[in-house]
């Protein structure tokens, strides 16, 4: 005797949560079934191998369905179909939407492109999340780049509207999508040890500084694409380490401000210039779109590896970014302070939160 | 021109893409009632299409308005091709017809198509100008109230409660018309779609019919249902009890239920005999004087002449036990004689409720059921169904007489069945036996309700169980014992009934469900020799679903089983039968004895072992269960009951009456001779696989507990949260030699693993408990079971459920809020009486100088006086007095009507202030039970019926997730389609939820699929006793509204 069809309908939708976490994890069914078995629930409730069987293909038909819902989220809402506290709906979404560290990190900067799905079956091999998980991350990651790709206004902003996504997590697409489309390299052997978490952050400071929504909210607000003025306008940094009046002067400043404070001066004064020149080049040569791409490895190459290798602790690596924008103030000849601040405030951020092993 | 029924169309939000060149749809829609229709313009590409349409107006008969379901239909504008079809909305305009239910529909619907599903949702909005139509010869009946509620429906108190009403009407099915070789699926289903609705609301206003002639204003306990005759056409038939209700003043029904929980349990003993100075303070008012003497050839002829001197003397019958305290012998047969006239006149008096106003239900017999088998053939004239009408005809009349021979002159819980295969179909109608209280049969009794406990001085809780046939006289041999709670009447060893645990009656324990499976195999035959085949089987079947029960009953330590429902289903190579029940142990009957196995072969040692090691098993298990559902009744030494009367030993008898057409009818017999001990005989294999079956039925793990009736006997304290559901399992049965053996431990596994399986889902509610859980089971193909449940799991509170062996005065607490309401009356109009003496109501001010704390029992009597002189002024326009006297009945109490004035402002209040509660989400929770009730909350207004039929078929089953996932889906649909039409109603909730069908059928070779689903229930909205508080502390302000619409209301 076999059951060929099986069902359970509620009212209210059932969710539950360890079989919805089963199922966004890629398992399939049968899968999934043993998962619980192994986590002793048919200990805790004395139910049989073929009711959790039954459970789970219900729970996953459901999920099914609820799919081509959660593709767009506000129709999760406005559906009569399934009733599910708001709460659930909440949840439902959110999970939906969640990513896993490993294959984000992979992912991230490329392309959200047919090529790139194609390696999913890679990246899976090597982050351990299986294809089915690869390919609903991939696929969000594609859907939301698509839908706020094209749209004025805050970038989160857009996101959390059209996929009801939480604060957090909203901010997290908004990172992936701003990586997307500007094809930032992450994937580098030198860029392992950053977590996703950094690049997001800098990411954001970017969205919030570099974009063109960042000086006029007025006029064509795009939060995707870097300002091109503010990157043609970089160039007149090059003053900064080209003019070596300007750049000894610097130096002294800074030099000045910090002798006795920092464990590393010694080091710091010898590498002054190079860092300087690091900096300040890489600003200048953003115009070009291979240099966008290879900012990360510039900071990491140009700033980050040098300090590391004369084991410049973390706050004195505060300390010197503070004065070295700061000190810029009071070199006479410099005329774009504006300018310098837009530029320093967020490299110096992403530096702090980029400099850890 | 009796009503103008006005439609317009919104906007529509989630279309499908129609148009793949676009991604988009040039969407338009077509509003047709009758033969008229409008359409509004094209919106062009849009998904989202924003029509905003003018109203477009029908002119109807109201006899169309009943009947017609006005359809919506979706399409999308094709210029050089036709229009394609994106789906429909029926909409049934029925609650729109009659005052207090819904005065607008408004809201999204999803529109569906039979083929693909629900598509998109549109808004729309329904209103109907119904204008007063003084024709007493109409074909309509406008305003009749329809309830799918088996009880009084909780706003609502019974004034009278008029009988039995049924009616059936037949055509010939679309699908199986010649047409539908050449039309399409979706043609097809939309035919049949339509011709259901229609012959739905011809049914229902035909019944209205029925109701107006009995003068009645409501139909409760409506059940509906169709067969699907196949070649022999489509039958749509309903029954219903028919009553007269009255609102209840709907400030009682604001009030906070209980606020204190214990002070009401406390106050319901005294109000059995009520408060003494209410009485004699105003000896102005003749009618309150209570001691009369019972006068039963007085009462008599007020049966039978309708004389209208008669109707004043009325209170008198409801009154009648002033010599009560003792239920004498001879008040027995007065009041069976009573009941019996109250009764005699109607052809059938069946009642369809489960659950009645306290003190109705005076005696129960038992459990009468009918069956019969019928060969179908093709119905030749549509307009003449008399065949069928016969056929149910025979049934009930049977009924009647099995209920005769039980001493009883009613049948309550009464329901009908069938189950049809090929062209046989089984014909079954099953109820309990039953003596009713004649006052709520009568015209006129309306003070008897308003003071329902004055003679209530019976012992509490176990009138019901006294048994009222004759004792040297019995129908069957039964083993009767002095009742264990007042020791003055007989009563059975074990009770059946079909109806709701009354709330009256006392249980020790928790009550649990119990079924009983069986399955016969049945050799393939044709027409006159498988209905044959069939009429011998089946009352073997009953035969043993009976046995099967009574030992389950036993092994769990009860004596009295409700809700039982015993269906037997009919299929090409078997017969199913599956009765379900709930269990309790009723203090009344006498304590069951256990069950003790016997051996056929003493000689042999080992198996005498065998047997003895099962009688272990047995007992252990039956000492289990009472610990299990706490059944510790008070150990009563015996010679206080006395001994056991003698009696006839016979082992079973079956009362059976044949016809000689293939009718078989059964009396299930009650009795099963011994009292101690309940002998199983093991003298085969068979037996020996029957008491292993008892042994196997697992109990629900622990925090569940399940019923098949509205509540669980034993626990009181539910909390809010509420979870409805279906669960629908075809199993395809394997071996092709099967057996009576096999068969049964297949069907007992698959209704065991699909119980498991709904404990484990709802495992994050416990402790809770699955309530109203109704099997049903069908046998669509030759190896096919398909086994359907829906029921509602409920969550309690397990520290207060600890005390729930209290006594009957809690448990009345729970169910019975028409008992509170009709409690509340008084303090509530105490209070209100003061606000209401405003200059607005100078009726009341002799009133009130009489007056002190007992003014508004004053007021309602000289009410009745009023309406007495009124019935002697103009007698022989009977009608019209009813009328009048209600209008003047509610206008001279002044106060009542201020707070029906108010209510639907304090409505208002509710809801505008829910709406933001659900401002996150857009679409409003609509709860669905099929319950009566909502626990933790109060149902504010019944906003009328929802009878839904759909079909859904497909053609591409893979591609939809096979059976299951196609069904799910199906399913999923029509909870969101009944959900839509209770919101458009402005209502929160379904109550008395009920999947009356789900016809499956599918052709897996052919990627085919179909499903017919039809459900009902009561559109309602409740409030939830939280926010009653704070409304009723706006009660003030809102009854302040001046008092002056007596006339309003009364028309």
């Amino acid at each position: 005797m076999t059951n060929e069809l099986d069902i359970f309908v509620g009212n209210t939708t059932l969710i539950d949560e360890d079989v919805y976490r089963l199922w966004l994890d890629g398992y399939s069914v049968n899968d999934a079934v043993g998962l619980r078995v192994r986590s002793g629930i048919l200990e805790q409730t004395g139910a049989t191998a073929g009711v959790l069987q039954s459970d789970t293909m219900d729970h996953y038909r459901t999920f099914h369905m609820l799919e081509r819902l959660l593709h767009t989220p506000p129709k999760l809402l406005h559906q009569l179909v399934f009733q599910i506290p708001p709460s659930r709906q909440a949840l439902l979404i959110e999970r939906y939407y969640a990513f896993d560290e490993a294959f984000v990190r992979e992912v991230l900067g490329k392309k959200l492109s047919k090529g790139t799905k194609k390696d999913l079956d890679d990246i899976s091999t090597k982050t351990g999340v299986t294809l089915k998980s690869c390919r609903r991350q991939f696929d969000n990651f594609k859907r939301v780049f698509k839908v706020v790709e094209e749209m004025r206004g805050s970038l989160a902003g857009n996101i959390q509207q059209h996929f009801l996504l939480s604060d957090r997590l909203a901010r997290d697409y908004a990172a992936v999508v701003f990586f997307a489309n500007n094809r930032f390299e992450t994937g580098k052997k030198k860029l392992q040890y950053l977590t996703f978490g950094d690049l997001a952050f800098c990411a954001e400071l970017m969205i919030q500084n570099w974009t063109p929504g960042a000086v006029d909210s007025q006029v064509d607000d795009m939060d995707v694409d870097l300002d091109k003025e503010f990157l043609q306008d970089l160039k007149e940094l090059k003053v900064l380490v080209a003019d070596k009046d300007l750049l000894d002067l610097h130096k002294s400043l800074v030099c000045t401000a910090l002798r006795g404070k920092l464990s590393v001066f010694p080091e710091m004064e010898a590498n002054f210039k190079n860092l300087s020149r690091g900096l300040v080049n890489i600003a200048s040569k953003l115009t070009h779109t291979k240099d966008v791409r290879d900012l990360f490895v510039d900071l990491v190459e140009k700033f980050i590896e040098p300090c590391r290798s004369d084991r410049w602790p973390l706050n004195d690596v505060r300390l010197f970014l503070n004065q070295y924008s700061a000190s810029v103030h009071s070199l006479d000849g410099f005329r774009h302070q504006a300018l310098w601040d837009r530029y320093m405030v967020t490299l110096r951020s992403c530096l702090l939160r980029m400099y850890h092993d | 021109m009796p009503g103008k029924l006005k439609v317009k169309i919104v906007a529509g939000r989630h279309l499908p893409v129609m148009d793949r060149a676009s991604d988009l749809t040039d969407a338009f829609v077509e509003v047709k009632f009758g033969n008229t229709t409008f359409k509004t313009d094209v919106y062009n590409k849009s998904l989202n299409p924003q029509w905003n349409s003018e109203w477009f107006k029908f002119e109807v008969d109201d006899e169309d308005l009943q009947d017609e379901p006005l359809q919506i239909t979706v399409l999308d504008h094709d210029t050089y091709s036709a229009n394609d079809a994106i789906g429909k909305v029926y909409i049934d305009i029925d609650p729109l017809l009659y005052s207090e239910a819904a005065t607008v529909i408004s809201g999204w619907f999803p529109i569906y198509d039979t083929i693909h599903g629900i598509r998109g949702e549109i808004n729309v909005v329904v209103k109907v100008d119904l204008f007063n139509d003084l024709n007493r010869f109409r074909q309509s009946s406008c305003g009749v109230k329809f309830f799918c509620t088996t009880s009084i429906p909780k706003c609502y108190q019974a004034v009278i409660i008029h009988g039995f009403v049924e009616e059936l009407v037949v055509n010939e099915d679309p699908e199986y018309q010649w047409i539908d070789r050449i039309r399409t699926p979706r043609a097809s289903n939309e035919a049949r779609q339509r011709l259901i609705s229609l012959m739905s609301g011809e049914l229902q206003r035909k019944i209205g019919l029925k109701v107006l002639e009995m003068r009645g204003n409501a139909v409760v306990g409506y059940l509906q249902c169709f067969d699907l005759e196949g070649e022999s056409g489509l039958v749509v038939r309903a029954i219903g009890t028919a009553c007269t209700l009255d609102k209840l003043s709907s400030t009682a029904a604001f009030l906070p239920a209980c606020n204190s929980p214990s002070k009401e349990m406390k106050e319901i003993p005294f109000n059995e005999d009520p408060n003494p100075n209410t009485h004699s303070s105003g000896p102005s008012t003749p009618l309150k004087n209570q001691t009369y003497s019972f006068s039963p050839s007085k009462s008599y002829s007020r049966q039978s002449s309708s004389s209208d001197t008669d109707l004043s003397l009325t209170p008198k019958t409801g009154m009648g036990s002033g010599s009560a305290g003792k239920e004498g012998g001879p008040f027995k047969a007065l009041l069976r004689q009573q009941t019996q006239s109250a009764l005699e006149q109607r052809e059938f008096p069946f009642f369809t409720l489960t659950a009645f106003p306290p003190g109705f239900l005076v005696h129960v017999g038992g459990v009468v059921s009918a069956r019969s088998v019928k060969l179908l053939d093709r119905i030749h004239n549509p307009d003449e169904p008399e065949t069928r009408d016969a056929w149910w005809a025979e049934i009930r009349q049977e009924i009647k007489s099995h209920a005769k021979a039980l001493g009883c002159h009613a049948v309550v819980g009464y329901s009908e069945s069938t189950s049809i295969c090929e062209e046989v179909c089984i014909l079954s109608a099953s109820g309990t036996a039953a003596v009713l209280n004649p006052r709520f049969l009568q015209d006129g009794t309306v003070e008897g309700c308003l003071e329902p406990r004055q003679e209530e001085n019976l012992p509490a809780g176990c009138g019901f169980c006294h048994i009222p046939y004759d004792e040297l006289n019995m129908p069957f041999p039964a083993h009767l014992t002095y009742c264990y709670s007042c020791r003055k009447q007989k009563v059975p060893d074990v009770l059946f009934t079909t109806i709701d645990l009354p709330t009256d009656a006392t249980v020790i324990g928790k009550g649990c469900l119990i079924q009983a499976r069986l399955c016969r195999l049945k050799k393939k035959a044709q027409a006159e020799a498988n209905a044959t085949a069939i009429s011998n089987l089946l009352p073997f079947m009953e035969y043993e679903v009976h046995t099967q029960l009574m030992n389950k009953l036993k092994l769990k330590g009860m004596n009295a089983l409700f809700g039982l429902r015993i269906q037997i289903t009919v299929g090409e190579n078997m017969l199913m039968g599956l009765a379900s029940a709930t269990g309790v142990y009723l203090t009344a009957l006498p304590m069951p004895g256990g069950i003790q196995i016997a051996g056929k072969t003493p000689n042999d040692g080992s198996y005498e072992q065998h047997i003895s090691h099962m009688q272990k098993k047995i007992n252990d298990t039956i000492a289990k269960n009472k610990e299990l559902y706490e059944i510790n009744p008070p150990e009563i030494p015996e010679e206080i009951i006395g001994s056991p009367i003698p009696e006839p030993r016979q082992r079973s008898r079956l009362l059976r009456s044949q016809s000689e057409s293939s009718d078989e009818v059964i009396e299930l017999d009650l009795s099963h001779g011994k009292k101690d001990a309940f002998v199983l005989e093991i003298d085969d294999t068979d037996a020996m696989e029957d008491v292993h079956s008892l042994l196997t039925d697992v109990p629900p793990p622990s925090g569940f507990y399940s019923c098949n009736t509205e509540i669980m006997p034993g626990i009181n304290n539910w909390t809010s949260e509420i979870q409805m559901f279906t669960s629908v399992r075809v199993s395809r049965l394997s071996n092709i030699n099967l057996t009576n053996q096999t068969l049964n431990k297949n069907f007992n596994d698959l209704c065991e693993n699909l119980l498991k399986s709904l404990y484990f889902k709802l495992r994050s509610m416990i402790p809770c408990c699955l309530c109203h859980v109704n099997f049903t089971v069908s046998l669509p193909e030759d190896e096919l079971i398909q086994v359907t449940v829906t029921a509602v799991a409920i969550t309690f509170d397990k520290h207060q459920a600890v005390q729930t062996t209290k006594t009957h005065v809690e448990k009345s607490l729970q169910r019975a809020s028409t008992d509170n309401e009709e409690l509340l009356q008084f303090p509530l109009e105490l209070c209100t009486d003061s606000l209401a003496s405003h200059p607005f109501s100078p009726a009341k001010e002799h009133l009130e100088s009489a007056s002190s704390n007992s003014g508004i029992p004053a007021a309602q009597r000289a009410t009745s006086i009023d309406y007495s002189s009124f019935a002697d002024r103009c007698n022989s326009w009977i009608e019209l007095i009813k009328l009048k006297a209600q209008t003047i009945r509610r206008g001279s109490i002044k106060t009542t009507v201020s707070v029906e004035k108010a209510s639907p402002l304090t409505e208002g209040h509710f809801r505008q202030r829910s709406a933001p509660a659900c401002a996150n989400s857009t679409v409003g929770v609509v709860k669905m039970t099929p319950l009566s009730f909502i626990p933790g909350a109060k149902i504010t207004k019944y906003l009328g019926i929802i009878n839904m039929f759909f079909i859904r078929e497909t053609t591409s089953l893979r591609e939809e997730g096979g059976v299951s996932g196609f069904l799910h889906a199906f399913i999923a649909e029509v909870f969101a389609m009944v959900r839509a039409h209770v919101a458009a109603l402005g209502g929160n909730a379904v109550v008395s939820y009920i999947m009356k069908q789900c016809v499956f059928m599918e052709n897996p070779n052919k990627n085919q699929a179909q499903c017919l689903i039809n459900v009902s229930g009561d559109a309602v909205i409740f409030v939830r006793e939280s926010e009653l508080e704070i409304i009723s502390a706006q009660q003030p302000v809102a009854s302040c509204q001046p008092a002056c619409s007596g006339g309003e209301i009364a028309t």
